[in-house]
């Protein structure tokens, strides 16, 4: 290592730790991106991460394939996506309260079936090397990257797309913004909402599997420490917007990661500080962007919070 | 919510208020010493690869000593929630002795419930009891620094880049002790070895715990250890990093099956058991019980694959001496700002009571308490 490692190390630490960290935040920030445009609020991905971590786990360690592990995570995810849109659509019910709820009996779930995989060692996902280019062995590991983040990338350019140019996109934005409008075309609202659930859920397990799968790569019950939470905010934040979705999973993974760089060059002072980085700026962010004198640009119409 | 509570509260009221007539016409519940019921209380999962795990290793040794039972509760927050456990422990369970094995339950939830329920002998797993204390609360540690030093003197002749890396929870004496005690091995066979230490500011929190093992590895570090409850991502990241490691808390020995040098390993179960026996045997327990490898309270792992011989008959001959009492803590020895703790010639004995207030690391500790 070189004797000024300073301020390039932290920016090679953050920048790995972006590509490491964010895939999660991806994941979940794209399915909650969708469930929202169509007009519910799932907060329920937390506990689906959790149980898709756990499941994932659990699957790559009875089977040894750690891409069915990610597969299972996913459809176990659109299960609890199918249960929270089943249950939003009987009358009187409110969103939030249920997602409240299944993020509760997620996290409870996962802890109970995860008990017997909190000792094994799973096989895990592999990771594609994109720094043969480069002697620096910082420069190798930060590129060191795992397929599902470049999924998330894809899938990030593929609903910011389809939300746009497709007819599918079209009637989810529609059901989203005005249920009354939906209807009025012939929507069958409550399937529209129970499909953008499911198929958030299914995201939002699959970045669940990467937690167990990949980094940091092994299921303990305080592998989310409210990272599910923490993604849902951040679609707020991205403006509903997929590849802001994106932009602000590398920036909390950047965040997250400067703490421990920090540290790690010697500036070690105020670390509380350092990595408490990605609330405090989400505080700021949030505060900066909103005006009392108009709603948020880019909020679906029927979201029980801006209506 | 607040009906349900209030609700349970008076429940609990009432029923503490019928054990204490019960106690008070004579049927003291301890008069009993072959039924002893133990209540462990843990603040993480009890299979964690770690703190939680070393604890729950030994009440499993516990309940196989006839007349015991022992009850557990995993996961109970350090808050009110673990007043709530041990009470119910103690009135549902019949507990008459409790374990409470995470470091903020002491203040002021164990020190409450001793002053409430003086039938009750509690003990707590760090060494925090002093003089004034209900005295039928009391502290119980192992010296795992002893532990540590011998696995700093196996990574300083591991090491070729002098650089270890530790990664710790939280800046409070006991890790600091470890910190500084890994590197005075380190030191002892290799004086170029420095420790770098980055702290997570939580016991348990896997991404950052993981984050600050690759940033260790990319500021060069090529020999890793940890301070954490569950040390899984740690190890594992030393491990798939290409790196050799040290354990701690319980066995991680399989999951580095390359890099794996030692661990330090506490070994509860001669202290829970020693207690199981005087409470039988109807003898009163002491407050403060505390020791190292001279009385069986910590041990090493075995060595894994990243041991070379040399460190293997190095650490091994530093251990007996250890137990038969050399210092660890042996001067010149600088604190990191420059001020003096221990000149030419002087040492601390190994139970050194200014030791259990360290806050403070030492020189070639790199890394900041604040």
């Amino acid at each position: 290592m070189s004797q000024e490692p300073g301020l390039m190390t932290v920016l090679l630490a953050m920048f790995a730790g972006a590509i490491r960290v964010s895939t999660p935040f991806l994941f979940v920030s794209l399915g909650e991106m969708l469930t929202e445009k169509s007009g519910r609020i799932n907060l329920g991905l937390e506990g689906t991460l959790v149980f898709g971590a756990m499941s994932g786990y659990a699957i790559s360690y009875h089977t040894g394939s750690p891409w069915l592990g990610v597969l299972v995570a996913g459809i176990c995810g659109a299960g609890f996506g199918a249960l929270h849109g089943f249950l939003c659509k009987l009358p009187k019910v409110n969103d939030i309260a249920i997602g409240i709820s299944l993020m509760l009996f997620g996290t409870g779930l996962a802890f109970f079936f995860g008990k017997a995989y909190i000792q094994p060692s799973a096989p895990r996902l592999p990771s594609i090397s994109f720094g043969g280019w480069s002697d620096h062995p910082g420069i190798r590991q930060a590129l060191e990257i795992n397929p599902l983040f470049l999924l998330g990338i894809v899938l990030a350019i593929f609903l910011w797309w389809a939300l746009k140019n497709t007819r599918y996109g079209l009637i989810i934005r529609t059901t989203g913004d005005s249920a009354p409008a939906a209807l009025a075309l012939g929507i069958n609202v409550n399937k529209v909402r129970l499909l953008s659930t499911m198929a958030g859920g299914f995201f939002a397990g699959v970045g669940g599997s990467f937690l167990s799968l990949y980094y940091p790569g092994s299921w303990t019950e305080g592998l989310s420490s409210g990272q599910g939470l923490m993604a849902v905010a951040l679609v707020i934040f991205a403006r509903w917007h997929p590849i802001y979705c994106f932009w602000a999973a590398l920036l909390f993974g950047a965040a997250g990661a400067l703490g421990p760089a920090l540290q790690s060059i010697g500036i070690s002072r105020g670390y509380h500080f350092f990595n408490a980085a990605p609330y405090i700026l989400t505080l700021i962010i949030m505060i900066a962007s909103t005006s009392p004198r108009r709603s948020l640009k880019g909020a679906p119409g029927e979201l029980s919070i801006t209506k | 919510m607040s009906k349900l509570d209030f609700s349970r509260r008076t429940l609990l009221k009432s029923s503490a208020a019928g054990l204490t007539l019960l106690s008070g016409t004579g049927l003291s519940r301890l008069a009993h010493a072959s039924d002893l019921t133990v209540g462990i209380v843990y603040v993480g999962p009890r299979d964690d690869f770690g703190w939680n795990q070393a604890h729950a290793v030994a009440a499993a040794a516990l309940k196989e000593v006839p007349g015991v039972t022992v009850v557990e509760e995993e996961n109970v927050p350090e808050t009110i929630a673990v007043e709530k456990s041990m009470e119910s422990m103690i009135n549902l369970d019949g507990a008459n002795m409790i374990f409470a094995t995470s470091f903020g339950y002491y203040k002021p939830f164990v020190l409450d419930l001793a002053a409430k329920y003086p039938d009750v002998e509690f003990r707590h797993a760090a060494p925090l009891w002093t003089e004034g204390d209900p005295k039928n609360a009391g502290s119980y540690f192992g010296y795992l620094d002893q532990a540590h030093y011998i696995d700093g003197i196996a990574a300083g002749l591991s090491t070729t880049s002098n650089k270890l890396g530790f990664v710790a929870a939280k800046p409070i004496g006991t890790v600091l002790r470890n910190i500084n005690s890994f590197l005075l091995g380190a030191r002892k066979v290799n004086p170029d070895a420095t420790v770098q230490v980055i702290f997570t500011g939580e016991w348990s929190m896997p991404v950052r715990e993981a984050e600050a093992a690759n940033a260790l590895v990319d500021a060069g570090c090529d020999v890793l250890t940890c301070h954490v409850d569950g040390p899984k991502v740690v190890i594992e990241t030393a491990e798939s990093r290409g790196i050799k490691c040290c354990g701690h808390n319980a066995s991680q020995a399989p999951l580095a099956p390359n890099g794996f040098i030692t661990g330090a390993e506490y070994k509860w179960e001669t202290i829970y058991k020693m207690f199981a026996a005087d409470l039988a045997a109807g003898e009163p327990l002491p407050n403060f019980t505390g020791g190292g490898f001279d009385v069986d309270f910590v041990q090493n792992t075995p060595y894994g694959a990243g041991a070379t011989e040399q460190a293997i008959a190095v650490a091994d001959a530093a251990r007996e001496e250890v137990k038969g009492g050399a210092p660890i803590f042996v001067g010149p020895i600088k604190k990191q700002d420059g001020s003096v703790l221990l000149a030419e010639g002087e040492s601390f004995d190994n139970y050194e009571p200014a030791l259990d207030q360290t806050d403070y690391l030492i020189e070639g500790v790199s890394g900041s308490i604040t």
